[in-house]
C-alpha cells in the first residue's frame, strides 16, 4: 500500500518537477539545514538553561519568550522544506526506518516542549516571575529529554540517506 | 608534493578506517552536521544582534561573551569530525569545487571575524547597550551571516559531487 501511494506521489506534477528541476532538492536540503541550525541552536541554549549548565543569569522565562518565536518559525520552514523533499522522493523517505524514527521523536521532542510550556505558563498565572522551584527537577528532566530528542533528531535526518 | 600529503593522509589507519567501515563515515558525519548547526546557529544570533535584528534589548558584548564560547566550542568539534572525513577520501575532496569554496568562505569568515573584533568590537562597551548598531557592526554582522549561509551551501554541495 506505501508503495502504490510512492508511485502515485512519484507521478504527480509536483513530484516530476522536482524530479526534473536538478537544482530544486539541493536548495532545498540547504534551507532545511539552515532551518534545523536555527532550531538546535535555541533548543540547545534554551535546554542548557533548564539543566542549569548555561544562561544562568538569565530567567527561564526569559529565554523561553526568545527562543521559541524561532522555534515555532524555523518548524514551519522545516515543515514545508521537508515535504518539498518527501514529494521529489517519497521512496527515499517514507518507509525508512531513520525517517520514521526521526518522526517519532519530533511529535514527542514537541510534548516535551508543550509540556515546558504548560508548566511555566501556569507558574506564571499563579502570580510567579518565573519556573517555580518546586518544578526544577521537572524542568530538568524535560530539558535533558528535548536536547537528546534534538540530537536523535538531527542524527537521524542525516541517516536517511543511508537506511534507504 | 602536496598530492603526496594527500595519498598519505588517505592512508593513515583512520582515514582507511573510515572508508572501509559502513558506518563510520554515516557516524562522522552526523557528528559534523551537529556541530554545524550549532556553529551556525549561535553565530546567528550575535549576526543578527549586531545586524539591530535581533535581541537588541540584550548589550551586544554580554551577547557575543555569553554565545562565542559555545560556537567556538562547536566549531572545534566541526574541524575535528571534518578533518576525519576529508581523510577518507582526501584527494577527491582536495579536487572539487565545493569544498575548495566552502574553505576558502571559512578563511574569509575568520578574516571578517578578527576584523571586528580588532576594530569595530573594541569599542562594544559604548555602541553595545544601544539598540541601533554602528554601520561597521552591521557590516560584520551580515558579511558573517552570508558567509556561513554559503559554507553550509557548499558543504551541502560536497555531497553531492
Amino acid at each position: 500500500m506505501l508503495d502504490d501511494f510512492n508511485d502515485w506521489l512519484s507521478a504527480t506534477p509536483a513530484s516530476l518537477l522536482i524530479q526534473k528541476v536538478f537544482w530544486i532538492i539541493p536548495i532545498v536540503q540547504i534551507v532545511h539545514i539552515l532551518a534545523i541550525s536555527v532550531v538546535f541552536a535555541s533548543m540547545a541554549m534554551f535546554d542548557l538553561r533548564l539543566l542549569g549548565v548555561a544562561g544562568t543569569r538569565h530567567s527561564i522565562a526569559s529565554l523561553f519568550r526568545r527562543f521559541m518565536p524561532w522555534l515555532w518559525g524555523a518548524l514551519v520552514v522545516l515543515a514545508v522544506s521537508g515535504s518539498i523533499l518527501i514529494v521529489g522522493e517519497p521512496k527515499r523517505a517514507l518507509g525508512n526506518p531513520a525517517f520514521l524514527a526521526k518522526m517519532c521523536m519530533l511529535a514527542t521532542a514537541i510534548a516535551v516542549t508543550l509540556s515546558i510550556r504548560a508548566v511555566l505558563k501556569r507558574d506564571l498565572a499563579d502570580g510567579g516571575t518565573d519556573l517555580a522551584p518546586a518544578h526544577f527537577t521537572a524542568a530538568r528532566i524535560l530539558g535533558l529529554m528535548s536536547l537528546v530528542l534534538w540530537v536523535g533528531i538531527v542524527v537521524a535526518g542525516r541517516l536517511i540517506a543511508y537506511a534507504g | 608534493m602536496f598530492s603526496h600529503f594527500l595519498q598519505w593522509l588517505e592512508a593513515t589507519p583512520p582515514a582507511v578506517a573510515i572508508s572501509e567501515s559502513s558506518w563510520l563515515f554515516p557516524g562522522i558525519e552526523s557528528v559534523h552536521v551537529l556541530a554545524i548547526t550549532l556553529v551556525v546557529g549561535s553565530i546567528s544570533m550575535v549576526d543578527l544582534r549586531l545586524l539591530g535584528v535581533s535581541l537588541r534589548e540584550r548589550p551586544a558584548g554580554e551577547l557575543i561573551a555569553e554565545v562565542l564560547p559555545w560556537t567556538w566550542l562547536s566549531f572545534a568539534a566541526a574541524v575535528c569530525s571534518g578533518a576525519l572525513l576529508f581523510s577518507s577520501s582526501a584527494t577527491k575532496y582536495w579536487g572539487t569545487v565545493p569544498f575548495r569554496a566552502k574553505m576558502v568562505l571559512l578563511v574569509l569568515a575568520g578574516i571578517n571575524m578578527a576584523v571586528f573584533h580588532a576594530t569595530t568590537y573594541r569599542s562594544v562597551a559604548i555602541w553595545g547597550t544601544r539598540t541601533e548598531t554602528p554601520r561597521a557592526a552591521k557590516i560584520s554582522g551580515g558579511v558573517s551571516l552570508a558567509l556561513w549561509i554559503g559554507v553550509v551551501a557548499f558543504g551541502r554541495w560536497i555531497g553531492f559531487v
